[in-house]
């Protein structure tokens, strides 16, 4: 096709100035996204990389190998993909709940809004904290609440078959403001013409929540299904709070992103965080075009 | 019915509220009991005697305000030297032509995919060489290209009419003069928002801070609460009065901001 003069104009005018638009941009990328990056590939197949001098042995693929045979690994890929089992659908029936209940037309929204999604703009350490002293064996609130029920207390904390449930709580909690926002905008984006047929009709509320508002939601739903998934899959800060910088109390409670950080921080083995980084890259990377694929496909708004 | 609907729906909102912001109600209310009374059972929902000490005391034992000041000054120039990249590079993917453009564009939004952890150990290394390592700057330079940001506000300058591009070349703007006096005024919404959803996720970074500092003179706000909780030990109404330090700024922002918080979180979450 032939550029019109305009746009033959238009580019020869602004040649050379987009570069200095974009230079403050492109240089912190490069140096700190782009670059790490590609390093991060490259130090996962070096054998042997010293972080400081550079020095390595070879290339191959011994990190893949070595953390694919580590337990502490496998206990990570483990206790990620049981978190987000069942923290993504948990806190999502749960948000499907909140988000109908704040779509309605009621007083004080604001301030059922406030109540509600609070907990995303606060620090993780600090909320943490808070419910590690909820989750206290002796004078926390949640084994006082339990007493009530005739239930004997737990220890959370510091038995190890508590840990994981003791994240998924907290998981629950933390995930929810921000699956309620994205479904209260699917909900906003819904026709309301839909449900004034179904009214005339003579519809049901039953039958238009599972005919009207599910199936058209169901986009929005696969959505934060995915945007949940991802974010459950770096879980890691919250170990902090809880436990001390531990993964659980008898170290049993390994993350994916735990381990990068140990292997990183603590080991000072680079192949190996780096091997795992490229892992937990992946995943991601899968779950990223399952969530375009659905903003593509599926908006029907 | 309808009445009986209605209190229903009030009901089921202020319960659900009351569990969402328990944690909070919570966090205040241990911070201001005595030791003695933490430790009861049955447990107090209001203190006998406001113990305003645990405030005095976590700021006499940690340097809280020195935290305090570091994470505003973290945010302050990280929120601002975003704006300012973000501004600039919008504007180039959305209004300049050049080679590449497209190209360019993709490949950083293809970028996003790449979580922050993935980074660390180079960046790591990045600091120590230019010699950065324990300094606030180390806590600023990495986060001042954010993709997100830039495809938010690209996107939004791409709805900008080409019309009132033209008229301003005509009368004889540069591009230059034209970003800054129409663009910007005009993108004052969708820049307040990424200004407000940038400072949220600063003030609470945690790993990088983690990594990137060791001194208690560069500590930001988390990190700075963690390190107090490993130092001083379980005191859990000292601890509440530091947590309560951490996030009180972050609830008055909302409170304030609600409507452009949740107007750009609802766009794609809570990214750096």
């Amino acid at each position: 096709m032939r550029k019109s003069k305009a746009e033959a104009e238009q580019k020869q005018i602004f040649f050379g100035e987009p570069l200095l638009y974009l230079l403050p941009f492109l240089i912190g990328l490069l140096i700190f996204t782009v670059y790490p990056f590609l390093n991060a590939l490259l130090i996962s197949f070096k054998e042997n990389y010293n972080l400081m001098t550079g020095a390595f042995t070879g290339f191959g693929w011994g990190s893949y190998s070595r953390i694919f045979s580590d337990a502490n690994f496998i206990n990570g890929l483990k206790n990620t993909a049981l978190y987000v089992l069942i923290v993504v659908p948990v806190s999502t029936v749960l948000s499907l709940l909140a988000a109908s209940l704040l779509n309605q037309k009621v007083k004080l929204s604001g301030l059922f809004q406030t109540a509600y999604f609070v907990p995303m703009v606060t620090s993780v350490v600090a909320v943490g904290l808070v419910w590690k002293w909820m989750f206290n064996y002796d004078y926390g609130l949640l084994n006082y609440f339990l007493s009530f029920f005739g239930l004997a207390k737990i220890n959370w904390l510091n038995n190890p078959a508590y840990n994981l449930p003791a994240l998924i709580i907290f998981g629950i909690w933390n995930k929810m403001p921000l699956t309620i926002i994205l479904l209260l905008a699917g909900y906003q984006n819904i026709n309301p013409q839909y449900y004034v047929a179904a009214r005339v009709d003579g519809a049901k509320p039953r039958n238009i929540f599972f005919r009207i508002t599910l199936p058209l939601l169901a986009p929005t739903i696969g959505l934060t299904l995915v945007v949940n998934t991802i974010s459950s899959s770096m879980v890691f800060m919250e170990l902090f709070p809880l436990f001390n910088g531990n993964p659980g109390s008898a170290y049993s409670l390994y993350t994916i992103v735990y381990y990068l950080y140990d292997m990183f921080y603590n080991q000072w083995r680079l192949g190996l965080a780096a091997a795992s980084a490229v892992v937990l890259f992946l995943i991601v990377m899968v779950l990223t075009i399952i969530q375009l694929y659905i903003q593509r496909n599926w908006q029907n708004y | 019915m309808k009445t009986f609907r209605l209190i229903l729906i009030y009901c089921l909102l202020i319960i659900g509220g009351l569990i969402m912001a328990f944690p909070f109600f919570w966090m205040f209310i241990s911070s201001l009991k005595t030791a003695a009374e933490v430790n009861t059972t049955p447990p107090t929902f209001w203190p006998q005697r406001l113990m305003f000490e645990n405030y005095v005391y976590a700021f006499s034992k940690a340097p809280f305000l020195t935290y305090f000041k570091n994470s505003l000054i973290v945010v302050g120039s990280s929120v601002s030297l975003t704006m300012l990249t973000t501004i600039l590079a919008a504007f180039a993917f959305s209004r300049l032509k050049f080679p590449g453009r497209d190209f360019i564009f993709s490949a950083s939004v293809g970028m996003m995919m790449v979580p922050f952890e993935m980074l660390i150990i180079t960046n790591y290394t990045t600091i120590v060489k230019i010699g950065l390592m324990d300094t606030l700057t180390d806590l600023i330079l990495p986060f001042t290209s954010s993709i997100f940001y830039t495809y938010i506000l690209r996107n939004f300058f791409f709805s900008v009419p080409d019309s009132i591009y033209w008229s301003a070349r005509v009368d004889g703007a540069t591009n230059w003069r034209y970003l800054w006096r129409i663009m910007v005024p005009m993108a004052k919404p969708a820049l307040a928002t990424i200004a407000l959803l940038n400072a949220i996720v600063s003030w609470n970074s945690f790993l990088w801070p983690l990594i990137a500092t060791n001194t208690t003179a560069k500590r930001t706000l988390p990190f700075g609460l963690y390190a107090f909780m490993s130092a001083s030990g379980i005191r859990y109404e000292r601890l509440m009065a530091a947590a309560t330090i951490v996030v009180v700024p972050m609830i008055i922002l909302f409170i304030l901001f609600r409507r452009y918080i949740v107007e750009g979180v609802s766009r794609g979450g809570l990214k750096g």
